[in-house]
């Protein structure tokens, strides 16, 4: 084989970069078809990188102060050698934005350009979540937007009016996303142009329902007055934004940015491991792929692997590194497992996976890709090969009994279930409370009632008065939580009422 | 094909406000950590920038989340000798976090503390925030030699360096607007007349009229090209002039008794405010220089490292330190040009007799000429007769004498504090 290698010294610069780019650029294209966005790389320095990490990653954004706090973390957990930086921050849009930092050896680049520029970069073009509920082209306009609304609304109200509103949206942030109905996609353009609009429009809205004098207040009274809302809303920030009394235009502008900015990350995190193990299967096949060409030498794939197998790494339950499952972990060895089940399946393959066994591995696992996210695409994949190398085991934890059961180990009975309870783990709508708004009493005190719908009698933890607090702020009148039973039993109940808890 | 951009060159501190917004919203707490801080901490590291602690329940971010019960099921990697249906005994509440598993030092992690770093010049901040010199009233120095160089306007002269172009094209143009402008109207309108009669079959002037209207333009061209484009005069420089800069200087004198009964201990604890001191002088002023005056019966000046490490014994006679001091402003720093602060610690023995003598020593000595003098009595027993002395002082001069009794080292920056508590200034 031809050795013709495209450099031997691990420093880089701005042509080896081009010429590694260019290589993985085609292998990605040609040999594995990974279609991508354009890709725009940034090399930036590791004061650099605390900054993307302080704000999401993000290349602007609105200011916080939990971002500040966020930053000095980083700073201090690196500049004591705590933890190192990521070796890159990639971000969903188009064309697709990678930093690199200018630390990384050669090598690491071309893996991190492999990684993030056509794994994960192919990832948000093709996974469904993605495409359905995030939009590429315009996240960074309509960041833009929100930070220079945002900056305005401290100019105009206050910054600390702004903070509490903020304060308050955060905490919310996972409730303010759209679990089943498709957003419209965002556009910043647009959305400066109807927002004076929306405001308006919002403010008539609500005026209507909470009308202090109803016309035909004598003929109501005879009439069950309807429930509102007539079905319960899980989406509690954008129930607030829509219906919430006392919030001003501009409140509501903000409550909007938040909750747009969760749902633009809620594909993410809703893929963390079929995200980062795509990301992984590719650097590591594309990198391989260029070392049988003979473009890079063994010093090259030393360094990589070195790396590559401190990513993938998983400790034991019962090793002091253990922090939960390593999604890079689960994610690479489960899309190598559906190459192998494509190109060398077992009998016991055959019997779990006749649909994709034998099959051309790259359609495979490129359906995979754009069809799944991580609860389904483990219930789906994870192979018995899979449980038996990761030595997987499920507890069941109950409050009523005083010992923890092993409910199922990594044999053929034991299956189904780890699968099951596994892919469970990474259902987030059974992973968060769900709480959801039930009521509002719109003709008495305008209370709000939450319900936070128990799952297996998980209670809510003690963060919840807090949160009571937030729910109110942004309400504006008392707020009631209650936990309910699946057979509509509240088990316990929550209140905070102006003034008091 | 990516497209690469070295962005390593873009501004940095990109979180600089986020990080300011939180350092602001949990200024209370920071606070109290750096007070923690100075009484903790070594004097020789005082002024470093500090780890900052809070608790991480302070600052968490809330959200809608899981608490303990229920029933939880939960895989793990890892599985070495469990068998299905195998019980596990539940571990204590508390350690184990009600898992049993790894899931434990997730929910153990958020009792941890949040540490971060602030800088040296954030840690003083923190320390001497609301607090105040009193009385810094800046005294001009005459016959000061730092200068500052202001920009003054413009001059007629200067060094060709210092040429002010703008100014210079400006005035160069004004200048041959005003010579010229008539003579070039008026061959403006000549060549006018001389086209039209070339122009024209036929001639409208006479020879002679036309042979004048040449000469006109041949005396216009003449006097037209000795106008200058750039004349001596249309020359404007920079006018850059020095004034001289008030160069606060401030001397602090450190009066320290160490006689027998000042133990290792007390001392420790006067260099604590004197170094405290020490930092608060030099975030206002720019230059200060230090005396350490020591004295058991007698009173010498002496280096630092004697000041704080040497054992003397012997009886008590404050008045010696305090003439002593004043002696030394008197030939060495002339209040009209220096601050003088002074700083006193003792464990308040004197010499009965000697108390008078010491009244005479402040207020005629030094009272009348520094700027702030504190006085702090260290140890926890009675008050001693110098204790009453000043309390007279400080009533008769409450805007520039402080006394205030400490206990240890804990209370050291409680008291810096009380001393130098921001007030409106007492005329």
């Amino acid at each position: 084989m031809n050795k013709n290698y495209l450099s031997t010294s691990s420093e880089w610069t701005f042509e080896t970069i081009a010429a590694y780019d260019r290589e993985i650029a085609r292998i990605a294209r040609d040999k594995f078809r990974l279609d991508t966005y354009p890709n725009q790389i940034e090399i930036i320095r590791s004061d650099q990188m605390m900054d993307a990490y302080a704000s999401i990653g993000m290349p602007v954004f609105y200011n916080h102060w939990s971002y500040g706090k966020h930053f000095v973390n980083v700073e201090q957990n690196y500049s004591r050698g705590r933890m190192g930086l990521a070796y890159e921050i990639v971000i969903n849009s188009n064309p697709c934005i990678a930093y690199l930092m200018e630390e990384n050896t050669l090598t690491m680049q071309a893996l991190v350009i492999a990684h993030a520029c056509y794994g994960h970069n192919s990832f948000f073009k093709g996974n469904y979540l993605f495409r359905n509920w995030t939009d590429a082209e315009a996240i960074v306009d309509y960041l833009l937007f929100a930070k220079n609304y945002i900056a305005e609304c401290e100019e105009r109200y206050g910054v600390q009016a702004v903070e509490l509103l903020l304060d308050s949206c955060h905490a919310l942030m996972n409730y303010g996303v759209d679990r089943y109905k498709r957003p419209v996609p965002i556009s910043a353009a647009k959305e400066a142009l109807r927002q004076q609009e929306r405001e308006q429009y919002i403010q008539q809205h609500i005026n209507d329902l909470w009308r202090t004098l109803p016309p035909r207040l004598h003929v109501d009274e005879q009439r069950e007055i309807p429930k509102f809302p007539v079905e319960s809303q899980e989406n509690i920030l954008y129930f607030i934004e829509k219906n919430a009394p006392l919030l001003e235009g501009w409140q509501r502008e903000i409550v909007r940015i938040v909750r747009k900015v969760a749902q633009y990350f809620y594909p993410q995190r809703q893929t963390q491991v079929m995200n980062e193990g795509w990301a992984t299967f590719w650097h590591y096949t594309i990198l391989n792929e260029l070392y049988d060409e003979g473009l890079v030498n063994e010093g090259f794939m030393m360094e990589f692997l070195t790396s590559h197998t401190n990513v993938v790494m998983q400790p034991d339950f019962d090793s002091r590194y253990y922090s939960g499952i390593n999604p890079y972990a689960l994610g690479f060895a489960m899309m190598k497992d559906i190459r192998r089940i494509c190109q060398e399946p077992t009998d016991e393959d055959k019997r779990w996976f006749p649909d994709i066994a034998g099959s051309d591995w790259i359609t495979t696992l490129d359906q995979v890709m754009r069809n799944y996210r991580d609860e389904s695409f483990i219930l789906q994949f994870m192979s018995p090969k899979i449980m038996r190398e990761f030595h997987f085991f499920a507890l069941q934890d109950d409050d009523r009994r005083n010992v923890i059961d092993v409910t199922a180990i990594h044999n053929d009975e034991g299956y189904r279930l780890l699968r099951e309870t596994l892919s469970q783990q990474y259902n987030l709508s059974s992973q968060e409370p769900d709480i959801q708004v039930e009521s509002v009493n719109i003709r008495g005190d305008r209370s709000l009632t939450l319900y936070h719908h128990m799952h297996n009698r998980r209670p809510l933890s003690n963060d919840c008065y807090e949160m009571l607090r937030h729910v109110h702020r942004l309400w504006g009148y008392d707020v009631h939580l209650h936990s309910v039973e699946t057979d509509g039993r509240r088990v316990r109940s929550y209140h905070l009422q102006e003034g008091r808890e | 094909m990516a497209y690469v951009v070295d962005r390593r060159l873009n501004s940095k501190n990109k979180s600089l406000v986020n990080r300011q917004r939180f350092l602001k919203r949990y200024h209370e707490q920071i606070r109290e950590a750096v007070s923690d801080a100075v009484s903790r901490r070594n004097i020789t590291d005082m002024q470093r920038g500090d780890s900052i602690t809070i608790p991480k329940r302070d600052i968490s971010e809330p959200v809608f989340r899981h608490g303990q019960g229920g029933q939880r099921d939960i895989v793990h990697p890892g599985n070495k000798e469990f068998v299905q249906g195998d019980r596990i005994q539940r571990p204590p509440a508390g350690g184990g976090g009600g898992s049993g598993s790894g899931e434990a030092s997730d929910s153990g992690e958020g009792e941890d503390d949040f540490v971060f770093q602030i800088s040296q010049a954030e840690f003083l901040e923190y320390l001497f925030e609301d607090l105040a010199l009193p009385n810094m009233v800046k005294r001009q120095l005459a016959g000061s030699d730092a200068f500052e160089t202001h920009r003054a306007g413009f001059s007629e002269v200067g060094n060709p360096n210092q040429i002010n172009i703008v100014r210079t094209m400006r005035s160069a143009q004004a200048r041959r607007i005003a010579l010229s402008g008539k003579a070039r109207r008026r061959r403006r309108e000549v060549l006018a007349e001389l086209a039209e009669e070339n122009d024209e079959e036929e001639s409208k002037l006479n020879e002679a009229e036309r042979l004048a209207l040449e000469e006109e333009l041949s005396r216009l061209n003449f006097r037209l090209n000795t106008v200058p484009f750039l004349d001596d005069f249309d020359l404007k420089y920079n006018l850059h002039i020095r004034v001289p800069k008030p160069s606060p200087k401030a001397v602090m004198f450190c009066v320290m008794d160490v006689s027998g009964s000042m133990t290792q201990d007390i001392k420790e604890t006067a260099k604590r405010f004197f170094f405290l001191l020490y930092l608060f002088l030099q975030k206002n002023y720019e230059q200060i220089e230090v005396v350490f005056i020591r004295h058991h019966t007698q009173a010498q000046e002496v280096d630092e490292e004697t000041f704080f490490y040497s054992r003397e014994t012997g009886g008590t006679v404050v008045s010696s330190a305090l003439s002593l001091m004043s002696d030394i402003i008197h030939e060495r720093y002339s209040p009209d040009e220096w601050n003088i602060y002074g700083a006193q610690a003792s464990d308040g023995d004197n010499w009965q007799e000697d108390n008078q003598r010491c009244h005479k020593a402040l207020v005629d000595g030094i009272l009348p000429h520094v700027q702030y003098f504190t006085y702090i009595e260290i140890g926890d027993r009675d008050p001693q007769g110098l204790w009453h002395l000043y309390q007279h002082l400080e009533r008769d001069y409450a805007d520039r004498f402080a006394i205030q009794r400490v206990r240890d080292n804990s209370e050291i920056y409680p008291v810096f504090r009380e001393l130098f508590k921001k007030t409106m200034v007492i005329d």
